[in-house]
């Protein structure tokens, strides 16, 4: 067995011996469920009310792809704009940083003022928490490309677009796609925390309900959704990654590919 | 039965006197001038605490001529190659490529630099391909022939190179004496009329140097680009250029202007002659004395 197969079994190993060792404490203890369910519970809850449960995935699912596709194109325009330069990225770098370090939760009231509940500031929340590490990164990425590469192409006369082109944004894309996989499970916080402030619909307002109702497995199996999904996403964009980006890595299958 | 036609040593008691380097005529310049520097200073940073990288360096290079730049380290050869690229501009004087002022020029231009710089991203072939993608008139036909004619091409500069099926391999898979073949031949693919190679065999062992000399001397007979190359190889500089330009230490001044005059082309036997042993030996003790100028440590 190789060492990678090795790993892959023990981390699999790992993620099932926690859920044994939850479900085995809630039993030896007594653990009431509405403190904290058994897993075995969690999973039957999430397969009884999966027809109810479904709409309020799909919700979240769209409102934070929405936002994250909006706010990564928005990251990948300014990162573009402040790393294009020196000057642009040492003028814009503290404003960004302000910017980024307003918790994102206290921006939630301020949609729902100008915009009413619903789907609306759920996606702005999304894109606003998705867009500060994908501008910081891509506008790292530009920045700090080695002059050397750039004069590859000044020699041949290439105009600022070429450039941009062949050398800047080749070269920024492992540290767009560092940004993606951090940006793409913001965008679920995002999301879940508006629909839970303001939305009737959502997984985010679904356990709001069911904290509400005291229903402590079906709030569990809200968050089990949460995780899926941005395991999920998490999975993709490491694929696209890995394709994208292999020259970074190394990765010996991507030279033979 | 025949004679062993092997000449008899010793027989002759006076050696033959050292035979002087066939000069062929040196171009003048000043009809079919390509390239020109005229007082030329750049300095570094600003203020008391400024570099002078060259002082008021005029250098005159006619078209198709091959000049190599020797001096010892620091003393602004590569400088002189970035100005010729306009990849840096003088902070006083003026610098003309065929005709018109740096930049404004009409001339395609091949660069091949101290590391190979090659795109990590780019298999070997595709950054070999990079400038026919960019420089006219390629590029005006890069959809249609990058995977037919343009590729072949850069099959055919690869094998010249000893890099036959190496095309799809990535920059990191290769040794660093490969990459700076792969990245010589990016300076070569666009048929350049002027070539800046700055140290462009300094990482390679001396077999492959020798066998690259040989390469570049052909490709130059053959397409006669103008050439300024920056080596600190003496036997290079001897090998493969017309004229010799030996340069000061910091701040870079032009000490002595050589013609070499060996007879093309040149081979490696070539380099075992007197003459060209006599050219070097001449050569490294202007450098040393360069060097010892400004108390350089040996």
């Amino acid at each position: 067995m190789t060492r990678l197969n090795r790993e892959k079994l023990a981390s699999a190993a790992l993620i099932v011996g926690v859920f044994v060792v939850w479900e085995l404490a809630c039993l030896v203890f007594g653990i009431s469920e509405f403190v904290l369910p058994r897993p075995s519970q969690i999973v039957m809850v999430l397969i009884d009310r999966w027809p109810a449960l479904m709409p309020h995935a799909v919700q979240t699912l769209y409102t934070t792809l929405v936002g994250f596709a909006l706010g990564v194109s928005a990251g990948i325009l300014i990162g573009m704009l402040i790393g294009s330069s020196r000057l642009a990225y040492n003028v814009a770098f503290p404003l960004l940083v302000g910017f980024s370090s307003i918790p994102k939760v206290a921006v939630v009231p301020i949609f729902v003022l100008w915009f009413g509940a619903g789907t609306v500031p759920a996606i702005l929340t999304s894109m606003i928490i998705s867009v500060f590490p994908v501008v910081v990164n891509m506008a790292t990425g530009l920045a700090t490309t080695e002059p050397e590469l750039e004069d590859v192409l000044r020699t041949l006369k290439a105009t600022k677009r070429d450039i941009l082109l062949n050398v800047g944004l080749p070269r920024a894309m492992p540290y767009l796609f560092a940004s993606l996989k951090v940006a793409v499970t913001l965008s679920f916080v995002g999301t879940v925390i508006s629909e839970t402030v303001a939305s009737n619909r959502g997984i985010g307002n679904m356990m709001l309900i069911a904290s509400s109702n005291f229903n402590v497995p079906l709030v569990f199996a809200g968050l089990f959704i949460l995780a899926g999904l941005g395991i999920a996403l998490y999975v993709i964009f490491s694929a696209i990654e890995r394709r994208v980006t292999g020259w970074a890595n190394r990765k010996t299958e991507f030279a033979m590919g | 039965m025949t004679t062993n036609p092997r000449p008899v040593a010793r027989i002759v008691p006076v050696p033959e006197p050292v035979p002087m380097p066939e000069h062929i005529p040196v171009q003048d310049t000043r009809t079919n001038l390509f390239i020109e520097l005229e007082n030329v200073t750049v300095s570094y940073g600003k203020g008391p605490n400024a570099t002078k990288a060259l002082e008021d360096i005029s250098l005159q290079i006619g078209e198709g001529d091959f000049i190599a730049l020797v001096g010892p380290s620091g003393c602004g050869k590569s400088t002189i190659l970035k100005l010729v690229g306009d990849l840096l501009k003088a902070s006083s004087g003026h610098v003309f490529v065929a005709g018109r002022e740096v930049g404004a020029q009409d001339v395609r231009i091949g660069m091949a630099f101290q590391n190979p710089t090659l795109l990590p991203w780019l298999s070997i072939r595709d950054n070999v391909m990079l400038p026919l993608k960019i420089v006219q008139p390629f590029r005006a036909h890069w959809a249609a022939k990058r995977k037919g004619e343009y590729r072949d091409r850069a099959e055919a500069l690869l094998a010249k190179v000893g890099l036959k099926d190496f095309g799809s391999k990535y920059p990191w898979q290769l040794s660093g004496g490969m990459q700076q073949r792969a990245s010589l031949c990016r300076a070569l693919i666009h048929d350049p009329n002027l070539l800046l190679l700055d140290e462009p065999f300094g990482a390679l062992d001396q077999f492959t140097r020798e066998e690259l000399w040989g390469i570049l001397q052909t490709l130059w007979i053959d397409t006669k680009p103008t050439v300024l190359l920056v080596t600190h190889d003496l036997r290079e500089s001897a090998y493969l250029a017309n004229r010799i330009v030996v340069m000061s230490a910091r701040p870079g001044r032009i000490l002595v202007d050589e013609p070499v005059g060996f007879a093309r082309p040149r081979s490696i036997d070539t380099t075992f002659e007197p003459g060209f042993t006599t050219l070097t030996h001449k050569l490294r003790t202007l450098i040393v004395e360069a060097r010892s100028a400004v108390g350089a440590a040996p």
